[in-house]
């Protein structure tokens, strides 16, 4: 089959491997037939995710068409009125794994499961616990091929996919996999009151789901974040929200002045570690960066905290993966903020979602900005990281 | 100090509190060996198996801190994992008991074989073709909590260790704790030992207890050995 393998920082290619096979009676192999470029894909892209190997393919948003099941597979839990996952089935599947069994998938916190991540011992010794294995995003996180590809072999598939009608389009069902229901956790993290108001950085597919969700859950106003005007465009037109561009105006002080000199009520980081700052500051991080002095580069956390009202809430969706630098704790502490985070537990919120889907009450398909043969990956993920084109979500089709 | 089996323990306090798990284990105001600096763990469990314990003191150190200042040849290594999982001491119990399943998930493992109630020989896969044997005995077994066991003289790796179950807080599950202590082999069999137990043999046991974990909870064990990548071809 053709997959997209990583190379070299910056450098994906498409290249012909060997077709996915069951490997234990739980698994599924799923022919996809869309598959996303994740904003997160970018960092692994740009050589910032430790642990990602030469030839490893990538990608982690994607569904398809069941075409084979182990032989444990007879128990689907999740999806629409189905009872057996069969070959031929639709379903889109959470990028996050999770085994279904152990005491966190047991509690719905699917990310943090025990029991998908066969390279455990990696990310014990540098995150002291070992959480839920991702498809394609580095050997610390399991070393599971990922979905830029014709065919991916899903694991504890009796648990880990949702079975979606034969009727919509992919663009309306795809984003359930990763993009919605991480926006949808990083929104009820902020457990919104009426009258609060929300402010997302970061304007691509999931701060966009997290403007919309937010919304959705009681807030009055939303605020977003960006430095360019197509995706703060999209940010008023879809998810109807109030925008500032960082690069035109200090964004610290333009919420201050949103907000009656309070602060948002919550914060939502759609950005993660390779956020851009202004000045000094973004130049310091840049090089400490570059110099593997820092890992992960914290402008949006480190505006979050100064940003926030006394006592408010900051939700962390992006990703960072080691050390973070220079950080205002003590805004932190004497302002009593709440500290929420994690990578989303798709299992516990996919079911809710593609119900609101299906009511016709949410369309994710304005995102995508980009169709692609899977062919065209390397020059997708080049206008993607780059935004050039006005590139915002770029979906490859195997 | 005693200590009797029904008593809770509180594991943040330390050694004292981790010689009353001991006492606990063995029940009714027993002192504990838990020799695992100077002595031997053989000695400790075999003591243990015996009932005729002596309290020697227990030391502050972790066993694991001394496996990483001895993994030399010719010095003892000592590993410690505890790991918890969602499922009752009995089941958990029952199926390490039946040592012949171990090698599903003690990747080192080629076979066990039982041959009467305190037997069993025990072949252990080594890198090129080797293999190294052993029978082992074991020392002391409590349904549902603990068992121990040692090689027996004449061994090619001389080892013993334990393996217990412990109920964790609330609806945790299990937490089972393995020691293990390997005397390692001289002459030609030392080289194919530092292979087998590798540089890291905590991270080893580590492994196993986690497989065990998968295996008990998920029913399999998850892997990505014999998927595709654009290094397979
Ligand atoms: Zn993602
Ligand atoms: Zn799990």
């Amino acid at each position: 089959m053709k997959a997209v393998c990583w190379q070299s920082a910056n450098e994906v290619r498409v290249e012909t491997v060997p077709d996915p096979t069951i490997l234990n009676p739980r698994d599924a192999i799923i022919k996809i037939t869309s598959t996303a470029i994740c904003g997160s894909d970018l960092h692994i892209y740009g050589g910032y995710i430790p642990t990602v190997q030469k030839g490893d393919i990538i990608g982690h948003e994607f569904m398809g068409e069941v075409v084979e099941v182990g032989s444990g597979v007879n128990n689907l839990k999740v999806g629409v009125d189905a009872k057996r996952l069969l070959p031929g089935d639709r379903v889109v599947v959470p990028s996050t794994i999770g085994c279904g069994h152990c005491n966190y998938c047991r509690r719905d916190m699917w990310s943090l499961c025990d029991n998908s991540n066969p390279k455990g011992w990696m990310e014990e010794k540098l995150y002291g616990n070992i959480t839920s294995a991702i498809y394609g995003y580095s050997h610390l996180l399991g070393g599971y091929a990922g979905a830029q590809a014709e065919y991916i072999r899903v694991p504890f598939a009796d648990v880990g996919v949702v079975k979606v009608p034969p009727d919509l389009p992919d663009e309306m069902l795809l984003f359930i996999s990763d993009a919605i229901p991480t926006g949808y956790m990083g929104a009820e993290l902020c457990d919104i009151q009426p009258g609060d108001t929300v402010a997302v950085w970061g304007c691509g597919a999931v701060g966009q789901f997290a403007m919309i969700s937010a919304y959705m859950m009681g807030a009055e106003r939303v605020i977003a974040i960006d430095r360019f005007p197509e995706r703060l465009e999209m940010a008023r037109k879809f998810a109807k929200a109030e925008t500032i561009n960082y690069e035109d105006v200090d964004a610290g002080e333009a919420l201050k002045e949103m907000t009656g000199g309070r602060g948002p009520d919550a914060c939502i980081d759609a950005v993660g570690l390779e956020a851009h700052g202004v000045g000094l500051e973004d130049f310091y991080d840049q090089t400490k960066q570059k110099l593997r002095l820092e890992t992960d580069r914290p402008h949006v956390l480190r505006q979050m905290m100064v940003a926030a009202r006394k006592g408010g809430t900051l939700s962390i969706m992006g990703v960072y993966g080691g050390f973070v630098d220079k950080m205002p704790f003590g805004a932190a502490i004497n302002k009593g903020l709440t500290f929420r985070m994690g990578q989303m537990h798709g299992q516990k919120y996919m079911h809710r979602l593609l119900n609101l889907i299906l009511d016709g009450k949410l369309d994710p398909s304005f995102v995508v900005t980009h169709q692609l043969p899977l062919e065209q990956a390397p020059y997708g993920y080049e206008i993607f990281q780059q935004k050039k084109d006005n590139c915002i979500k770029v979906v490859l089709k195997p | 100090m005693t200590a009797t089996p029904g008593d809770q323990i509180n594991t943040n306090q330390g050694e004292a509190s981790e010689a009353e798990r001991w006492a606990s284990l063995i029940g009714g105001g027993a002192m504990v060996l838990m020799g695992l600096k100077q002595g031997s763990l053989r000695g400790a469990l075999t003591a243990l198996a015996g009932g005729g314990l002596i309290y020697q003191g227990v030391t502050k150190q972790s066993t694991i801190q001394q496996a990483q200042e001895i993994v030399g040849m010719n010095k003892p290594i000592k590993v410690e994992k505890t790991v918890t999982i969602n499922k009752s001491p009995e089941e958990l119990y029952r199926y390490w008991h039946d040592f012949e399943k171990l090698p599903t998930f003690m990747k080192h493992l080629k076979s066990v074989k039982v041959d009467n109630e305190k037997r069993s020989h025990w072949i252990a896969n080594a890198p090129l073709g080797n293999s190294v044997e052993w029978d082992a005995d074991i020392l002391e077994d409590r349904e549902n909590q603990f068992i121990s066991w040692a090689s027996v003289e004449g061994a090619d790796v001389d080892n013993s260790g334990f393996v217990r179950f412990q109920k964790a807080p609330g609806d945790r599950g299990t937490e089972v704790k393995v020691v293990l202590e390997y005397n390692p082999p001289g002459g030609a069999l030392a080289a194919v030992f530092a292979k087998l137990f590798g540089e890291e043999p905590e991270q080893q046991i580590g492994d196993d207890l986690r497989r065990f974990k998968m295996l008990m909870e998920a029913g399999e064990i998850a892997t990505t050995e014999g998927q595709p990548s654009g290094r397979s071809h």
